[in-house]
């Protein structure tokens, strides 16, 4: 990359008062829906802009137009203060706009080489792999230039998609949702990389949910809603929930642990093992997941989760039966239908492709995973399908939309929604808030915590430790194929999950975990107060990557009015229940008074995670 | 056995043209089933023209041009207005048949000499494998050439990952920059012009006559022999071999005792196929099967 930032270092110094890339007044419609209204924002050389919004915001909309692929109705855009036309996605890259979309834009017959060399039609195949070494080096970006796309994970695809952006020498880079599958460190190691392409004069336009991320990551900050500019902030100086408030409109859902009750064990997992062609094999992986508990079961990207996810919902059978069961009985031969039928839920990682079919409507896809409830007539799945709408908020303007016409927050919303709504007694779920906005995964996750908390059993795959940190109760990391052992989440910080992560072992003794144990250890733990800061951007780059909070980011705001007493959490659902005292932090800015707790799902960086608990006493399940 | 093998050969060079130019066609994602019909255009236009000019180099041209222009209605039909590219190339076999039929009525009967053959030196001539592998015509030797060409151009050229990346994923390919529709429509004019040559070769080399229909289905086995080769080039000519001896075994079933009826030996191209298709799925591997073939491709704006 040294003649990217040699090229970029030019720019800086010429152009100091025309910024770099200035958009004006940029509408678009289609049909009667105003995607984008009026937007105006600017970033100049050096900057990292943070452009949030919730799905459906209209973000995709005007990335899409600043890369060509759309044209604005409406308004222009300027380059060092001249007006341009973008008129295509090849225009856009002459000017040198480099785009790194959250769908990945790869082709998956081809070579992860073929797939460079398409988007550098300049250069030399000696010339791009040689590159392709340097930057998967110096970014810690690897990826193995001579494997089909195809098999690479989520994870590995999204880095061919930086290592493929960074190739072309940008002036201006747009990501969107670039995190999403990256392990906290491959994170940091991104932020690290972008900071430096910063410092070097590249301008960013960011685009995430992940509000932490925003303030220690990015300069200023625009907010869209409904397609509108809605406000500009400095994320430095601005609360993480003021901006989520003006994200959304309205407070996010609180996330409610409340009233957690950990029974005996339900879906066990015994010895299991998967020798496979493609892909990451098992190998003797053992676990046990309990009534009213959510499992987490955290790693990299491209360790095994795929195979895993498999096993577990029958699409691959086990060669032995006892190697999963569920209440004692073996399942681990039986497939997907039969498993449902045990009263099972799967929803994994892949939307569309996997958990729906993008050209089916949402009452179709709802048949896929009902027809083994035998529920086949037409009338009664459209009427289910309204009803898991309203339930789980999946905002659609069509009656009964295909699935691929909803915004990815919505379909996932619709894909979890369409699982819970049978009340299924185990349910694993892969990446269940990939790429989604605040909103819908604020909504997922109490949806997950709902399930857990009427004993049912909750089982997350998850590359994303935040969620794990917040809603799980146990994890266990998997790691090319075996599985850590488990470990209480409130035991665990973010760094011991990687070094779990990346195959070490960690010194602190797995817990005993019957219930018993189980609840005093969550009580008492409690009751320990631990320092609650929001990570704020100083220093340089390389400082920040030291920072542990960064890898933690639990994404929560705890916000009390009286800050020295503890606060009673009282819950509707509980006839007794036992408040625990918890000490709030000081978060920065956010002095506003609440009545109640409230911790938002995309909220300032807190570790280690603590959760408060309040436990339920005398409950049957 | 050596007139056999050579027979083969000859059998097998209208395949390997129309096999392919669809091969090119369908690696970017098109599937145009209008080979027949092009092949059909292919052949009468190459024979009116070498009878009329009496040059057979012309004759090829104009093979060539004429499976072009029904290529080239299949590109505006499917591609420019997005229309139904099964419908439209069975259209278009149904209409190469008619034109090709009507434009050929006055030249029936009529007699043409076959291309010139490529003699063998006379010092060589006295191996069987020489013999073979000599006398035949220019055609036969740029079918060959025509697939190592393809195989290269496809392998290891820029333009050629191209056309393989737009048969892979076209809104991947458009959010690249890359001319999804501009880059299919030529993959499907040189289809037509591959598909017309093989005709052209029916025409002025095998048969060197011209009668409605002549082409007897071998666009449809040409349409198969891509899906047998798995939509890989080189396995092109093993396919167009193994096809083209099922073809002729037919003829020489006295000579060479077979006991096969003929029937079974015209139906062997598909059963081969279809057994083909079979493989293709249980392999563990993906195959090199387009992504995107026969789907549609509006370009979002």
């Amino acid at each position: 990359m040294g003649q990217n930032a040699g090229g970029i270092k030019g720019v800086t110094a010429s152009h100091e008062h025309t910024p770099l890339f200035e958009a004006r007044g940029i509408s678009k419609s289609f049909g009667d829906v105003t995607a984008n209204k009026d937007i105006s924002l600017k970033v100049d050389t050096g900057e990292i802009l943070a452009l949030l919004g919730e799905n459906g915001a209209g973000k995709s909309t005007f990335v899409k137009m600043t890369d060509g692929v759309l044209r604005p109705d409406s308004g222009a855009f300027l380059w060092n203060g001249k007006q341009i036309t973008i008129k295509s996605p090849a225009a856009a890259k002459r000017i040198g706009i480099g785009m790194i979309f959250q769908h990945f834009s790869s082709f998956e017959a081809l070579t992860v080489l073929e797939n460079l060399a398409l988007a550098l039609p300049q250069r030399s195949l000696r010339a791009i792999r040689r590159d392709v070494a340097e930057v998967s080096e110096r970014y810690g970006l690897s990826v193995n230039p001579k494997s089909r796309v195809e098999r690479l994970s989520a994870g590995e695809k999204q880095r061919v998609e930086i290592v493929r952006a960074l190739l072309q020498q940008p002036k201006l880079l747009i990501l969107d949702e670039p995190t999403s599958v990256l392990t906290p460190q491959e994170a940091d190691g991104l932020f690290t990389t972008l900071d430096s392409l910063a410092e070097d004069g590249m301008a960013m336009i960011y685009i995430s949910h992940r509000l932490s991320e925003i303030k220690e990551l990015c300069d200023s900050a625009t907010i869209l809603r409904h397609g509108e500019v809605v406000g500009s902030c400095d994320p430095q100086s601005t609360s993480v929930s003021e901006i989520a408030e003006m994200m959304i409109g309205k407070t996010a859902d609180p996330i409610d642990r409340a009233g957690a009750y950990v029974g005996g064990p339900r879906l066990v997992v015994d010895n299991l093992s998967i020798p496979v062609k493609e892909g990451v094999p098992l190998k003797n992986i053992s676990f046990s997941a309990r009534r009213g508990e959510i499992m987490g079961i955290a790693g990299i990207a491209g360790e095994g989760q795929d195979t895993l996810f498999a096993a577990l919902s029958g699409e691959r059978r086990t060669p032995k039966a006892q190697s999963i069961k569920i209440d004692g009985q073996p399942i681990g031969t039986m497939g997907p239908t039969s498993r449902r039928r045990k009263n099972i839920a799967f929803a994994p990682e892949q939307r569309l492709g996997h958990a729906a079919i993008a050209d089916f409507s949402l009452s179709e896809n709802l048949r896929l995973t009902r027809h083994a409830m035998r529920e086949f007539s037409n009338r009664k799945l459209r009427a289910r399908s309204l009803k898991i709408r309203e339930d789980y908020d999946v905002r659609s303007s069509a009656n009964d939309p295909k699935a691929g016409t909803l915004s990815g927050g919505n379909l996932q919303k619709f894909v979890i929604g369409r699982e819970l709504d049978r009340h299924p007694d185990v349910f694993v779920v892969a990446q269940p808030t990939w790429g989604v906005d605040a909103g819908a995964a604020s909504s997922i996750r109490n949806k997950l915590l709902s399930v857990a908390q009427r004993g049912g059993t909750v089982v997350v795959i998850s590359q994303d430790l935040d969620e794990i940190f917040q809603i799980a109760d146990r994890v266990a990391v998997l790691h090319r194929g075996e599985l850590s052992q488990t470990h209480l989440v409130h035991d665990m910080t973010p760094d011991k999950i990687g070094m779990l992560m990346s195959g070490e072992d960690i010194d602190s003794e797995p817990k005993s975990t019957t219930t018993q144990n189980f609840t005093r250890n969550r009580a008492r733990k409690t009751t320990e107060t631990t320092e609650e800061t929001i990570a704020v951007r100083t220093g340089t780059a390389h400082e920040q990557t030291k920072e542990p909070i960064r890898q933690a980011a639990p994404l929560s705001v705890v916000e009390s009015p009286k800050p020295a007493t503890p606060p009673v959490i009282t819950s509707s659902a509980m006839t007794s229940s036992v408040s625990v005292p918890q000490s709030p932090p000081p978060a920065k800015s956010a002095s506003q008074s609440s009545p109640r707790r409230r911790i938002l799902v995309s909220g300032t960086v807190t570790t280690p995670w603590t959760a408060p608990e309040v436990i339920q006493k005398g409950t049957v399940l | 056995m050596e007139p056999f093998l050579i027979a083969v050969i000859v059998a097998a060079t209208p395949f390997l043209y129309a096999a392919t130019g669809e091969l090119v066609a369908e690696r970017s994602g098109v599937l145009n089933l209008g080979v027949e019909g092009m092949m059909l255009l292919g052949a009468v236009a190459a024979f009116v023209t070498a009878l009329t000019t009496g040059s057979s180099g012309l004759g090829i041209l104009a093979g060539a041009a004429a499976g072009a222009t029904g290529a080239l209605l299949f590109v505006i039909v499917a591609l420019g207005f997005s229309a139904n590219q099964a419908a439209t190339g069975l259209a278009l076999t149904i209409f190469g048949a008619g034109a090709s039929g009507l434009i050929g009525q006055g030249y029936v009967g009529e007699a043409l000499k076959p291309l010139p053959k490529l003699q063998a030196p006379e010092q060589l001539a006295e191996f069987s494998g020489v013999r073979i592998l000599f006398n035949h015509d220019v055609l036969v030797y740029g079918a060959f050439a025509l697939i190592a060409i393809v195989w290269l151009y496809l392998n290891f050229t820029r333009s050629g990952l191209r056309l393989r990346a737009v048969g892979d994923d076209h809104h991947s390919a458009q959010a690249l920059g890359l001319g999804v529709l501009r880059i299919r429509s030529l993959a499907v004019l040189f289809g037509g012009a591959c598909a017309g040559i093989g005709g052209a070769y029916l025409s002025l080399a095998y048969t060197p006559l011209w009668a409605e229909d002549m082409t007897a289905g071998r666009g449809w086995i040409a349409l198969a022999l891509v899906v047998f080769a798995s939509w890989r080039p080189l396995r092109i000519v093993f396919g167009a071999l193994i096809f083209a001896a099922f073809d002729q075994a037919g003829n020489y079933r006295e000579t060479l005792n077979i006991e096969i009826p003929s029937q079974f030996l015209s139906m062997a191209p598909y059963l081969a196929t279809i057994i083909a298709l079979v493989m293709i799925s249980l392999a563990s591997r993906r195959s090199d099967t387009p992504a995107c073939l026969g789907r549609e491709f509006r370009p979002d704006r």
